[in-house]
């Protein structure tokens, strides 16, 4: 039993952290959230070349890490600092080819998973898109990223059995939008478009997004409590800071009790990945981070009062990211029926 | 980061594991486990059992027969002890008064009462609540008046659990009123048998007799038994509440009552009700992460941090969970847990079999562990530590 990172860990963390506290501040991020792309291939350039993008992925992929706690320790981070850029999708270069995978580790080939549909946003079994003779037909919603996607990987059904398949990005019909956290996507449409099946299972590459998602929530639960402690330290009303009032005390402990249960979800999650464990305790996880997501981000701007619910203000933004997160791949409740069945 | 044991833990818990296979007698573990009221020999003979094992006293330094376990030897410890429904130590000698003399006793102290605590001489109880002074310990009224080479003690305890066995009783006193309430107290071991005191017992709306008055009328008690400095008490009540606190989580016991509750659901009406599966899942899923965030709780103390305000959030969650299994148990029992035949919680009951198993004791448990979150510093204390500790308010 040990929960330090690994020295390795650890600097690969450190960079990460100077990146983003040096090269993606709050404003840069409004600006490239708000651009006409929604993302910046510079900044994802710039971060491949760190190697964040091999960092995902096992040496045997390509890659030099691709274990839970490295998936745990960028998401984590890319949660707190609200980066737009393509890092789900990244993860869906798992599936595809190891040719593809090296581009896509190098920042040249951009994957998006589409997966959610309007009537399942994670069982795989009720996808109502399908393949025939290598033929797929099927809409995907909210896919973020969409119009950066050089190659989707689209999960569908084949029969009887959900499986995923790689699609050109030309061959997909986009009704693109901005996103209320931030950046872009689009509806996806595949109307007959060629589809190569993959071997990796869906279910494989949703226990590591679910990872992904929840890990990314706990970086952003982190932010968004740092800065209400900060602010009901300074905040004074009745001539006194507001941490000097109890009921408002209890609501920021309760916080800090539920976020650290949500850390040992990831954790947890992390571990077990891979494993035959992965889809329960990647369920836990992405129930976990879903309830203490909204309470926390809905406590933040409570706690905070007007201010935050203000555009100008910079947390109200990761309490969107926090709040769309839980909503992504499976709410709280499809999660926890799926915990208990499985 | 690794969440897995190592070989060695992996087969210090296989050891245990054996050890209460061999020695863990059914007649005590099944008590345990269908919450029957334990005797005093019952708890006694689990003591000594321990004792022989030198396994009692398990956090103490091996030089006052401890066994030198770290804090991750002594959680796979508890949490066999709990999953095999083995009575819990009582923890006021061994874990809250041997902690506390071993840090702040004198050579005599130490020589004299822990080999007492360890073979099971003394029973000891603890006399810290006051009816005035619950929350706001330190506004504790009972007074110790020195008077030659004796204090004089006048006042009333309260909740003191198990005081009726018990042989001695550590007290916080008042030893002065200068300065702020906390700078008057002294911390002081007092005789059941001396004369002036008088032990009430105090009935709980689960109708057990658990918990006491103790009475104090101009008892004499030697200057001697003063421990630490006249006046510092209050160092030591802290010490003593952190160190009740680590372990407080509880998890080894969610874990065997959770255990116990998904396998009655399935002779209930609640077996087919997915909502109740809903409920059930999110404890679950609650205790899936503590048992984690305790585990990381720990593994800060192994590696040479003490457990601060973290056993405060232990002590939240940890409670708040064992109190959702204790009610969803009782709720699966529907109506079947409203009938109170108290003779059913005795050895040896032989009346008229009660159905589902555990309707004899669901709505006892839910009732007796609501104590659970106002104990050992209400949870609501433990969020006024975290504010001040954790965040700094």
């Amino acid at each position: 039993m040990d929960f330090n990172p690994t020295d390795d860990r650890r600097m690969l963390g450190d960079t990460l952290d100077r990146f983003l506290t040096g090269r993606y501040d709050h404003t840069t991020r409004m600006k490239i959230a708000g651009s006409d792309a929604g993302w910046s291939r510079e900044m994802w350039e710039e971060m491949a070349e760190l190697g964040l993008i091999g960092a995902l992925f096992a040496q045997d992929q390509g890659g030099f890490g691709g274990e839970g706690a490295d998936i745990t320790l960028i998401f984590e981070r890319l949660g707190r600092a609200l980066v737009v850029e393509p890092f789900h999708g990244a993860l869906a270069a798992a599936a595809l080819t190891q040719d593809q995978r090296e581009e896509v580790i190098a920042g040249s080939l951009i994957p998006i998973f589409a997966h959610s549909e309007a009537g399942t946003a994670f069982d795989p079994d009720r996808l109502s898109a399908k393949v025939e003779n290598g033929v797929l037909t099927g809409s995907k919603v909210a896919v973020a990223n969409a119009e950066a996607a050089d190659i989707f990987v689209v999960s569908a059904m084949e029969g009887d059995t959900p499986a995923l398949f790689a699609v050109q990005a030309a061959d997909a019909h986009l009704t693109p939008y901005p996103l209320m956290d931030g950046g872009r996507g689009a509806d996806v449409r595949f109307d007959g478009a060629s589809a190569t099946r993959l071997d990796m299972a869906p279910a494989d590459l949703l226990d590591t997004t679910l990872l992904a998602l929840s890990a990314e929530a706990l970086g952003l639960m982190e932010r968004c409590k740092d800065t209400t402690v900060e602010y009901l330290k300074t905040r004074k009303q009745f001539g006194v800071p507001l941490s000097k009032f109890q009921a408002l005390q209890h609501r920021a402990v309760d916080m800090v009790t539920e976020i650290e249960q949500t850390r040992s979800a990831v954790i947890n999650a992390g571990h077990h990945v891979g494993t035959d464990k992965g889809a329960k305790y990647a369920a836990a996880a992405k129930y976990t981070a879903a309830t203490t997501g909204r309470l926390v981000a809905e406590e933040t701007i409570q706690l905070h009062g007007g201010i935050a619910m203000t555009w100008e203000y910079n947390v109200a933004h990761a309490a969107k990211r926090l709040v769309m997160t839980a909503q992504l791949m499976g709410d709280e409740d499809v999660h926890l029926m799926r915990f208990a069945a499985l | 980061m690794n969440l897995d044991f190592t070989p060695e833990q992996d087969a210090f818990r296989a050891e245990v594991r054996a050890w209460l296979d061999e020695n863990l007698s059914s007649r005590l573990a099944d008590k345990v486990r269908t919450s029957k009221h334990l005797s005093k020999q019952d708890m006694e003979e689990w003591h000594a059992k321990l004792h022989a094992r030198g396994w009692l006293a398990n956090h103490w330094p091996e030089e006052y027969g401890g066994p030198g376990w770290g804090p991750v030897e002594k959680f796979i410890f508890e949490d066999e002890c709990a999953m095999a429904n083995a009575p819990r130590i009582v923890p006021f000698g061994v874990s809250m008064l041997g902690p506390v003399l071993l840090k702040y006793g004198s050579d005599a102290q130490k020589a004299h009462y822990l080999p007492r605590i360890l073979d099971g001489t003394d029973w000891w109880c603890q006399g810290y609540s006051e009816p005035g002074a619950g929350s706001d310990l330190a506004s504790l009224k009972t007074t110790a008046v020195k008077e030659g080479d004796h204090y004089i003690v006048n006042g009333q305890k309260t909740w003191t659990t198990l005081g009726q066995h018990a042989d001695w009783i550590f007290c916080l006193v008042r030893t002065s009123k200068e300065g702020k309430p906390q700078e008057g107290i002294s911390f002081l071991l007092i005789d059941m048998k001396t004369p002036g005191i008088e032990v009430r017992p105090i009935h709980l709306l689960d109708g057990d007799h658990e918990v006491n008055e103790v009475w104090f009328t101009d008892v004499k008690v030697p200057v001697e038994n003063l421990v630490g400095p006249e006046n510092q008490g209050w160092t030591l009540a802290k010490y003593l509440l952190t160190y009740e606190r680590t372990g407080i989580a509880g998890v080894g016991f969610s874990t065997s009552a959770l255990a116990e509750l998904k396998a009655v659901i399935g002779k209930t009406e609640k077996a087919t009700d997915p909502l109740f599966a809903a409920r059930v899942a999110r404890v679950e899923i609650a205790l899936e992460n503590m048992k984690t965030t305790n585990m990381r709780v720990l593994a800060s103390a192994a590696g040479g941090a003490a457990p601060g305000a973290e056993s405060s959030l232990l002590k939240i969650k940890g409670t708040e969970i064992r109190q959702e299994i204790n009610a969803l148990f009782m709720r699966a029992m529907g109506p079947q847990a409203q009938p109170f035949i108290s003779e059913a919680l005795e050895e040896g009951y032989n009346g008229p079999e009660i159905r589902p198993e555990g309707a004899a004791w669901a709505a006892k448990d839910y009732f007796n562990n609501r104590k659970l979150s106002i104990f050992g510093g209400s949870n609501e204390i433990q969020k006024n530590i975290v504010s001040k500790a954790m965040l700094g308010f």
